[in-house]
C-alpha cells in the first residue's frame, strides 16, 4: 500500500532524510524510532509532503496505492490529506483550531473531502467513534472548545479526527508522548482496536522502545537520517543486528537491576559530509572499512534488513 | 534524624474558585547518602513538592527539617542553600543564556560562600572534569552544547558547592536515552564517590528503580505507597501502584504483555480514598474513610486493602 524507495529530504542544502526505503501492507503497525534529530519527524511528514517551504524531497518517491505524492499538485494531496492519509500530532490540542469546536473540526475533516453530511450527521458519527476510545460524555466534548478539555482528552479527539473519514494509512508523530502512563495505554489501546476493526496501515514515529515493541508489528531504526536497521518488531529487539539498535535497548531502564549504559559522543552534525557509516565514529566494533563508505543492506530472514558492514552475530547475543 | 525530614508538608491551590490540596499532608524522610525516588503521574505534586522544600513556593502547613534544621523562611533557607541544590528538568533554560559555560557553572558557588576568584575557577574547572565536559567547552555559550552536555553542566553547578542534598526535577525526562544513560552514571558515581544523597523525582518507574534506594509513589497530592525499589517494583501492595505498574511497557516482545484497560471503574465521587473511583477492589469502607499511611509488611501503605504479597 505505501512504497517509499530511496527518498531523500533537505533543508536548504543540508541533507536529513537520506535514501530511505520501506513498505507497508495494509493493517500493518510500523514503528520508527531513534534519538532526537535523526530525522523521524521530517520523514514522517514528508511522507504527507507536509514538510512546508523549508524542506524539499530532492530524490526517490512515495508511492501510495500507485500514485506518487511527490509528483502531485497541491490540491490532490488536499484531498488525500485526512481522507486516505492522515495524521496524529504530538499535541492535538495545538493542531486543533482554538476558536472553533471539537464538533466543528468533525463536521470541517467530514465535509472537506467531496462528500457532504449534515451536521446532525457528523455529530452522530462523531460521537459514536469517541464513544469507542472510551471517552465519556461525547456530546459534551463536542461542543467543548480544545482548550476546555485535557491533554489526554485532546490527544484522543486528535485520534478521533484522524480515524473518522476511515483512512488507509495512519502516521502518527510522538502520538503518546505527552501523555501520562495510563492515558498512554488507552490511546495504545484505542490505535490496536482500529487497526483490528479498519485495517489501517500505521506508521508510528516514537522514542520508546516499550510503545514500538508493544504496539507494532515492525520496527525501523534510524540514525542520522539513514534507516539502519528494519524488520519484524520481535526479531530487531531480540536480535538486533545493527551495533545502534543494541545500544539504544541497553540504555533502557528495564527493572532488572541491570546498569545502564549509555552512547557515548554525539549524534552527527548533518552539515558536515558524512563519509561511511555514520555510527562508525560511536560504534565500538567499528573498523577501517567502516569509514569508507556507506555499508550497503544485509538481509536476514523474515524482512529483517541491516545497514551494517559487521552486523552482530546472533550467538554473539 | 535524617538529612531532609518533612513533616505534614502541606499546599492549597485555587482552580476557578474551588481550593485543592496540591500537596496533602506529606511526611518524607531523605538518610544522608540515600537516594529516594518520588514517583507519580503529572499534576500528582510531586514537582510542587520539590519546590517547596526549596521554599521556592511557601507552603501552607507543615515542618521542613534540612540537617537538623528547621527551615521556616527564605532568610533560614539562605543559609543552607550550598548544602541543598537543584537539577531541574529544562538544563538550557537554567542557565542565563549570555553566560559561557564556565561562568554559568560558577553561579553554583558565587552567592554562598565565595572562596575567591583563582580558588573558584580552579573548582568550577574541577567540576566540569568531574562530569565529563572538556576543557574546550568552557568558554561555549551554553545554547552551544547538546541537552545532555547542558544536563552535565547543570550537575557541575550543583555539586560546586559540595552540597549534602540535590533534588532532581524529572533531570534526565528531556534527554534521549542514550544521554539519560550517562546521565544517571554519573549521578550514582556521585553518590559512591561524594556520599550525595537524591531526592530524585521522575514519571518513570524504571528509571527510579535504576537510580533509588526507596520510593514513594504519589497520587493526587498524597504519598500512597512508600518502601525499598525493589518493594515497589516486585511486590506492589497499593492497586495504583499496580496500576502503574501495569502501564509500563516493556521494550522487547512477550506474551504476557497485554494493553490493560485505566479508565474508571465507577463513576460516584469519593468523600475517602482519593483512588476509589479506579480501584478495582474498593468497598463503601473506601468511599467514606480515607485510608493513611501505615507501617504494613515492612512498607508503607495508604489502602485498606492492600494487595497481598
Amino acid at each position: 500500500m505505501l512504497q517509499v524507495n530511496k527518498l531523500c529530504v533537505s533543508y536548504g542544502k543540508i541533507p536529513v532524510v537520506q535514501d530511505v526505503s520501506l513498505h507497508l501492507k495494509a493493517g500493518e503497525i510500523a514503528g520508527l524510532v531513534g534519538e532526537s534529530g535523526c530525522g523521524k519527524s521530517t520523514l514522517l511528514r514528508a511522507l504527507m509532503m507536509l514538510n512546508g517551504d523549508t524542506a524539499h524531497v530532492t530524490g526517490g518517491s512515495i508511492l501510495f496505492l500507485g500514485q506518487d505524492l511527490v509528483q502531485m499538485n497541491e490540491e490532490a494531496l488536499r484531498q488525500l490529506r485526512g481522507d486516505q492519509i492522515s495524521m496524529i500530532f504530538q499535541d492535538c490540542g495545538e493542531a486543533c483550531d482554538p476558536v472553533k469546536t471539537i464538533g466543528y473540526q468533525f463536521w470541517e475533516t467530514m465535509n472537506s473531502h467531496g462528500k457532504k453530511y449534515s451536521k446532525r450527521e457528523c455529530n452522530a458519527q462523531a460521537s459514536d467513534l469517541l464513544r469507542q476510545l472510551r471517552m465519556p460524555e461525547p456530546e459534551r466534548i463536542l461542543k467543548s472548545y480544545p482548550f476546555e478539555l485535557s491533554g489526554g482528552m485532546n490527544q484522543r479527539v486528535g485520534i478521533a479526527l484522524a480515524m473518522i473519514n476511515h483512512p488507509k494509512l495512519l502516521l502518527a508523530d510522538e502520538p503518546t508522548s505527552a501523555l501520562d502512563v495510563t492515558v498512554q495505554m488507552q490511546v495504545l489501546r484505542q490505535l490496536h482496536d482500529l487497526r483490528n476493526t479498519y485495517q489501517t496501515a500505521m506508521l508510528i514515529v516514537t522514542h520508546s522502545m516499550g510503545v514500538a515493541a508493544q504496539l507494532c508489528d515492525l520496527i525501523g531504526v534510524m540514525y542520522a537520517g539513514h534507516l539502519v536497521e528494519w524488520g519484524p518488531c520481535g526479531d530487531v529487539l531480540a536480535h538486533p543486528a545493527h551495533p545502534y539498535t543494541k545500544a539504544l535497548i541497553g540504555a533502557i531502564p528495564q527493572g532488572d537491576g541491570q546498569d545502564l549504559v549509555g552512547i557515548p559522543g554525539r549524534t552527527p552534525d548533518f552539515s558536515q559530509e558524512m563519509i561511511g557509516c555514520p555510527y562508525g565514529p560511536r560504534c565500538p566494533y567499528a573498523a577501517e572499512d567502516c569509514h569508507r563508505e556507506m555499508p550497503a543492506e544485509q538481509t536476514r530472514p523474515n524482512g529483517h534488513w541491516v545497514r551494517c558492514c559487521h552486523p552482530l552475530d546472533q550467538e554473539e547475543l | 534524624m535524617a538529612l531532609l525530614e518533612v513533616k505534614g508538608l502541606y499546599k492549597e491551590f485555587t482552580k476557578g474558585k474551588t481550593r485543592f490540596a496540591a500537596v496533602d499532608h506529606i511526611d518524607l524522610q531523605v538518610e544522608a547518602g540515600e537516594c529516594l525516588g518520588l514517583v507519580g503521574e503529572s499534576g500528582c505534586g510531586k514537582s510542587t513538592t520539590a519546590q517547596l522544600i526549596l521554599h521556592l513556593l511557601k507552603a501552607d502547613g507543615g515542618e521542613i527539617w534540612f540537617d537538623n534544621k528547621l527551615l521556616k523562611s527564605n532568610s533560614d533557607m539562605k543559609e543552607v542553600r550550598s548544602d541543598l541544590q537543584m537539577i531541574f528538568q529544562n538544563p538550557v533554560d537554567s542557565f542565563d543564556p549570555r553566560c559561557t559555560l564556565l561562568n554559568g557553572v560558577k553561579q553554583g558557588l558565587r552567592f554562598f560562600d565565595n572562596p575567591g576568584k583563582d580558588e573558584l575557577d580552579r573548582r568550577a574547572k574541577d567540576a566540569i572534569s568531574f562530569v565529563g565536559l572538556k576543557e574546550s567547552y568552557h568558554k561555549r555559550r551554553i545554547c552551544q552544547l547538546s541537552g545532555g552536555e547542558c544536563q552535565r553542566a547543570a550537575i557541575a553547578r550543583a555539586i560546586l558547592a559540595q552540597p549534602k542534598l540535590i533534588i532532581c526535577d524529572e533531570a534526565t525526562s528531556a534527554l534521549d536515552v542514550s544521554v539519560q544513560a550517562q546521565v544517571i552514571d554519573l549521578l550514582k558515581r556521585l553518590k559512591a564517590e561524594k556520599q550525595m544523597s537524591y531526592l530524585f523525582i521522575t514519571h518513570d518507574l524504571m528509571l527510579a528503580h535504576a537510580m533509588c534506594d526507596r520510593i514513594a509513589v504519589m497520587y493526587r497530592g498524597e504519598i500512597v505507597e512508600s518502601g525499598t525499589a525493589e518493594q515497589i517494583l516486585k511486590s506492589p501492595a497499593h492497586p495504583y501502584t499496580k496500576m502503574l505498574l501495569s502501564c509500563v511497557l516493556p521494550p522487547r516482545v512477550t506474551k504476557e504483555f497485554h494493553f490493560v484497560d485505566c479508565s474508571p471503574v465507577r463513576q460516584e465521587a469519593s468523600g475517602g480514598c482519593k483512588f476509589y473511583e479506579y480501584c478495582p477492589n474498593a468497598s463503601a469502607k473506601c468511599s467514606e474513610n480515607a485510608p493513611t499511611l501505615e507501617m504494613q509488611n515492612d512498607r508503607q501503605v495508604a489502602c485498606f486493602y492492600p494487595q497481598e504479597q
